[in-house]
């Protein structure tokens, strides 16, 4: 029988979602496969984690020392490499703590590693079927791993669909013990938060956000000229950030700000699931885009295939006109 | 300080709109763009930026074929001091895995204070700065947008982490970093600067020179390896609405109102 290990990111006491996602994604790899949740972490929160995940899981192991106290990627996979047995099955969030974590641990698991899975495909002898996407999202690829040595596989958040909450009674094991030597060449310091801007994009109702389809600075006008039309307020994806067109605080997406509007208008983004992460409440999704194949039109309600710096001022004159 | 920055060519996602070849298994490849990974150029401006400042020198190197040279010469136009090309038909087919353990060959022959990667590439994993610095029994620290130089022995790094929230770490050298977009704004690369590096030598090692047993790389050590491309079944995705601009802005109009969006 597949044993499979999920590693359960948490915060402030709480898993986060992706720990009702990954019985899920196991499912998909082996319906017959057993799950064990590993938490590591210290004190209360970890209990509380803990607790929780036995509520999901039936089996739990606990890691609890001081050291984990904020997941350090160096640490955690001390503590992993020290308890998970040889030949595991490691699934963990693909999210900025997994990316840190886990292809550092498949190599001292000396296991096979996938990144990113959005499904799977069962197994086939020892090859384990995978789908994935690459260049943006703009292709998806299968993708076969060899398990037969274990396997450390990353999972993209969202991707598979949520169990309940739960009240199995699942059991709790403290493998504290043979967590080993922690120490550690890199060490945490403390989180910045992210300045405020002066637009909060996340009171809007109605967002015009722009990505590369904007093309220059000097453009970023036209959107906002169509947005005050509107009475929306201009966000934008991360090209325009790195480009320093606009602060931080106008980007939507996982490493931006998470935006519930009620209209999204996605004006020349090509809608990469790391932007599409920061969009919530099932906003009524506009795309315009003059790549036909931009894989925004997947997830959008209404598509229109033109070059928004045309669209943009005739669907604002339009309006205007009203 | 020795900088290190491994770069990638891959197929430009902002040139191209990529179509499956005639037996759909994989890219049609005869028209692609290829240039360096967005990624590698902030990485690599991040080290001539280090160098600036605290002195030494930046060398860049690529897994690939002669053609990955010409992205060796970019980035050496940018301010990179050297470039290495590891080439080798038996490097074909690497998973990630496999390109690790082809840089770390490289890496064991130099004297790196700081390497650096891309945060991810064309395939989207990121996972072989990770890989790299577990090999080398280095410390890592992923999606790195801020690098603070202060020592010969530790420097002070910041993470990209969810929310636009920034994970400060101190971190001992030599480290692998791999570096996220926005950082820094990477230096435009003008003809003259391509030109002035044309004809520079760059170094070619293959397997046998970097003491690299074939078999553990390329497709016979891949434990990961894509089977085929495929165009998933979207469902019905959006309404496209079609006509003239006019006709499309009428229909437009009609489902903002009807939504809340005017």
């Amino acid at each position: 029988m597949t044993q499979i290990f999920a590693y359960i990111p948490h915060k402030n006491g709480a898993a986060e979602d992706v720990a009702l996602e990954y019985p899920e994604a196991a499912k998909k790899i082996d319906a017959g496969a057993s799950v064990t949740a590993v938490v590591t972490g210290s004190g209360a929160d970890l209990d509380k984690v803990a607790g929780d995940m036995a509520k999901i899981y039936s089996e739990v192991i606990k890691v609890d020392n001081a050291a984990l106290a904020y997941p350090n990627a160096e640490v955690v996979r001390k503590a992993l490499t020290a308890i998970l047995p040889a030949n595991a099955i490691v699934l963990v969030a693909h999210d900025t703590f997994g990316m840190d974590l886990a292809p550092g641990l498949s190599v001292k698991l000396d296991s096979a590693y996938a990144a990113d899975a959005i499904d799977f495909e069962g197994v086939d002898g020892d090859a384990l079927k995978l789908v994935r996407q690459e260049l943006g999202g703009a292709v998806s690829t299968h993708v076969t791993t060899d398990i037969s040595a274990g396997a450390v596989i990353t999972i993209r958040p969202g991707a598979f669909a949520p169990v309940d909450g739960g009240s199995a009674s699942g059991t709790i094991t403290d493998k504290s013990g043979d967590a080993g030597d922690l120490a550690a060449k890199r060490t945490f310091i403390e989180v910045v938060e992210a300045e405020v801007g002066d637009v909060d994009i996340t009171k809007s109702d109605v967002l015009v956000s722009i990505g590369r389809g904007i093309e220059d600075e000097d453009n970023i006008e036209i959107a906002q000229e169509l947005a005050d039309a509107m009475g929306a307020v201009v966000s934008c994806s991360r090209p325009i950030v790195d480009a320093k067109w606009l602060e931080k605080s106008r980007q939507v997406g996982t490493s931006g700000q998470t935006v519930k509007p009620k209209v999204y208008m996605a004006m020349g983004i090509s809608g990469s699931f790391q932007h599409m992460g920061g969009v919530k409440g099932n906003p009524f999704i506009v795309a315009v885009n003059k790549n036909p194949k931009a894989p925004i039109f997947q997830v959008a309600d209404v598509g229109i295939v033109e070059d928004i710096l045309d669209f943009m001022p005739e669907l604002q004159e339009a309006i205007e006109d009203l | 300080m020795e900088i290190l920055v491994c770069v990638k060519r891959v197929p430009d996602t902002a040139e191209n709109e990529f179509e499956l070849n005639s037996d759909g298994n994989d890219l049609d490849r005869d028209d692609l763009v290829y240039s360096v990974n967005e990624w590698d150029n902030y990485a690599v401006e991040e080290a001539i930026q280090i160098v600036d400042k605290v002195g030494g020198s930046v060398t860049v190197v690529t897994v690939g074929d002669d053609e990955a040279e010409e992205v060796l010469r970019r980035e050496m136009a940018m301010g990179a001091n050297n470039g290495v090309l590891l080439a080798d038909d038996a490097f074909e087919g690497s998973d990630g895995k496999g390109i690790a353990t082809i840089l770390k060959a490289e890496i064991e022959k130099g004297s790196y204070d700081l390497i650096l990667t891309g945060a991810q590439a064309d395939e989207g994993a990121g996972q072989v700065g990770g890989m790299l610095a577990a090999m080398l029994d280095y410390p890592y620290a992923s999606l790195v947008n801020k690098i603070e130089v202060d020592g010969d022995a530790k420097i002070k790094v910041g993470r990209e982490i969810e929310g636009g929230n920034q994970e400060m770490n101190e971190i001992e050298l030599p480290c692998v970093l791999s570096i996220q977009t926005g950082i820094n704004e990477p230096r435009y690369v003008g003809i003259r600067g391509i030109r002035k590096v044309a004809k520079v030598e760059i170094p070619e090692k293959d397997a046998g020179a970097l003491g690299i047993d074939a078999s553990a790389v390329g497709e016979a050590g891949a434990k990961t390896k894509r089977v085929d491309y495929f165009v998933p079944d979207m469902g019905d995705g959006a309404e496209m609405l079609e006509g003239s601009t006019d006709e499309i802005i009428e229909q437009l109009i009609e489902k903002l109102k009807a939504k809340g969006g005017l």
